[in-house]
């Protein structure tokens, strides 16, 4: 039979072309995008004898040393080079800096799951939270992390409390409301003729939730999950900002921008970027492993 | 209401309940009324049923004729609102905590993250009983109503027809003594339902139990039943309760003998009576 051995067939192209597509495509726009914003002081930067023709004026563009939109090369250099030019034990290196953020993200992240859980289980089965609860809760949402990130950390190190503590408790506030609205929701997806049916079996609350309600609510946990991740990384950094941080992504962020060392400062954000795309990948991979015991759907 | 019974010693299928009370429902001027003042509905109006031990009996007529909510009653789903209503000899509430019934619904009510015999376990899982112990009584039931090769799959990997089934070998888990049973096969097309109602009928020959059936249709009651409660609506009554000359034992056949031909007149013109009043 012709043809024998592992081949690409249509339908697996169709799925993998479209990545580097659209990133060839980003690239070419950030390429652009950097001529665009760098071209004001890269020529007043240019040797006058120097021909300052078109691609001349790109290339200087794209090898600035203060850039506003650094070139996506000069980004991967200095990224590969932070990584692999330094010791991990070393400050200067990002993986260490992106480790520290990883470690405030995820015990914030514990946290917010656990309240945001324990908090959806109250509003659940207590009446008076569900009516009273809810509205503090979106109010709480909509002060800006921004404002309370740097207060929060003064007045706990006031309290003597500083480090990982200050930076866990802001992830934690981000990362509980979204896992609180979705596994309510959950928690009310059954539907009457389940609960009935839990009734002739005289089951009490505590056998509703565990046999109905939470199973029923995983379909609801892994989105808010997906949402709570992108949140944590974003509050590890926002809370590594204020009091002149020591340590962290927002810390190399914050030190990127007292020197105007614009590079530094988009590799910090790619490292950000690169440490929530991971996050959301053991999200995903945990969904696909429920999936998976559940015979193939949620 | 929130202690879960632990399973009492069950007997074997084939042994007669002969220390049980030879009434299993017994219902006298039973009323149920939602609602409240000048917006209340008279779901039943002072029914009066006896349901023998061993008997299968049809509730039938138009909707809004209380067969529903009859059923909910006797299984403690709905409260009477005035009147007796003893269910083996004990209160509704008495009863459900004692597991003296499945009830199976319209639909199947599986849930969806369990295959077919965790499905079926649940309710032992509720009760308690030890792991082992369960997934027999669960392979039995399951092989009980031919679904012996589906107790890995999951519901949505199973027809309509086949997740009832499930549902009944469900209902029928934890050996109560009282089956309930509400338009169980309404959704599915005439001949799976043929195949389910024999296999109930056959179900009900072997075990003994007792059987109580919501349905709206004749061929459905007159073929599964002993007795035949003909309702109607506004308020829920009972016209008349028609008990079958047919033998114990029967065949999809002998739905065109004249037996069963004058058994469904005798219904068929209950029926219309109750439809007169409406």
């Amino acid at each position: 039979m012709r043809g024998t051995g592992p081949r690409m067939t249509k339908g697996m192209w169709s799925r993998i072309l479209p990545i580097p597509t659209v990133v060839l495509a980003i690239l070419i726009l950030w390429y652009a995008a950097a001529i665009w914003l760098n071209a004001p002081r890269a020529e007043a930067l240019m040797d006058p004898d120097q021909p300052h023709g078109f691609w001349a004026v790109a290339q200087a563009c794209w090898s600035m040393d203060r850039p506003v939109l650094p070139a996506p090369d000069q980004i991967v250099s200095t990224l590969a080079d932070s990584i692999f030019g330094y010791p991990l034990s070393s400050p200067r290196n990002l993986l260490l800096q992106a480790g520290y953020t990883a470690e405030a993200a995820s015990v914030g992240l514990a946290l917010g799951l656990a309240f945001g859980i324990a908090l959806a289980v109250g509003i659940i089965h207590i009446r008076t939270l569900d009516r009273s609860v809810m509205p503090w809760v979106i109010a709480s949402q909509t002060i800006p992390i921004l404002a309370i990130a740097p207060m929060l950390v003064v007045a706990l190190g006031v309290m003597g409390i500083t480090g990982l503590t200050p930076k866990a408790t802001i992830v934690a506030y981000l990362t509980f409301f979204p896992v609180t609205v979705g596994m309510v929701k959950g928690f009310r997806t059954p539907d009457p003729l389940q609960l009935d049916l839990m009734r002739t079996y005289s089951a009490g609350r505590a056998t509703v939730f565990a046999k109905l309600r939470w199973p029923a609510s995983m379909a609801f946990l892994f989105p808010s999950l997906k949402v709570a991740v992108a949140l944590a990384v974003t509050g590890a950094i926002v809370a590594e900002m204020p009091t002149g941080a020591q340590v962290g992504l927002g810390a190399r962020l914050l030190a990127g921008s007292y020197y105007g060392q614009t590079i530094m400062m988009w590799s910090a954000l790619v490292m950000a970027s690169l440490l929530a795309v991971f996050g959301l990948l053991l999200v995903s991979l945990a969904e696909r492993g429920l999936v998976a015991l559940r015979g193939g759907r949620l | 209401m929130t202690a879960t019974a632990t399973l009492a010693v069950a007997p074997s299928l084939d042994e007669a309940p002969a220390a049980a009370a030879p009434i299993a429902v017994a219902a006298e001027k039973l009323s149920v009324r939602f609602g409240e003042g000048a917006g209340a509905t008279l779901a039943l109006s002072e029914v009066d049923v006896t349901i023998g031990r061993g008997d299968f009996v049809s509730l039938i007529g138009p909707s809004g004729c209380g067969k529903t909510t009859l059923l909910r009653a006797i299984a403690d789903l709905v409260r009477p609102s005035s009147g007796l209503l003893l269910v083996n000899g004990m209160a509704p509430e008495a009863a459900r905590l004692a597991r003296a019934y499945g009830y199976v619904f319209q639909a199947p009510a599986l849930l969806p993250w369990r295959t077919v015999a965790r499905n079926v376990m649940l309710p032992l899982e509720i009760m308690g009983m030890p792991p082992e112990r369960r997934r027999a009584e669960a392979a039995h039931y399951i092989e009980l109503v031919g679904l012996k090769d589906f107790a890995r799959k999951f519901p949505w990997q199973l027809s309509g027809g086949m997740q009832q089934r499930v549902s009944i070998a469900r209902a029928l888990s934890f050996r109560p003594s009282l089956l309930l049973m509400d338009e169980p096969f309404s959704a599915l097309d005439e001949i799976t339902r043929d195949g389910l109602n024999l296999h109930l009928h056959e179900l009900w020959a072997r075990t003994g139990l007792t059987g109580i059936f919501v349905t709206h249709s004749i061929r459905e009651a007159v073929f599964l039943s002993t007795h035949i409660v003909v309702m109607s609506a506004r308020p829920g009554r009972i016209v008349e309760l028609i008990v079958s000359d047919l033998p114990r034992q029967r065949q999809l056949d002998d739905r065109e003998t004249p037996a069963f031909l004058a058994v469904s007149r005798r219904v068929r013109e209950a029926l219309h009576l109750g439809y007169g009043h409406v």
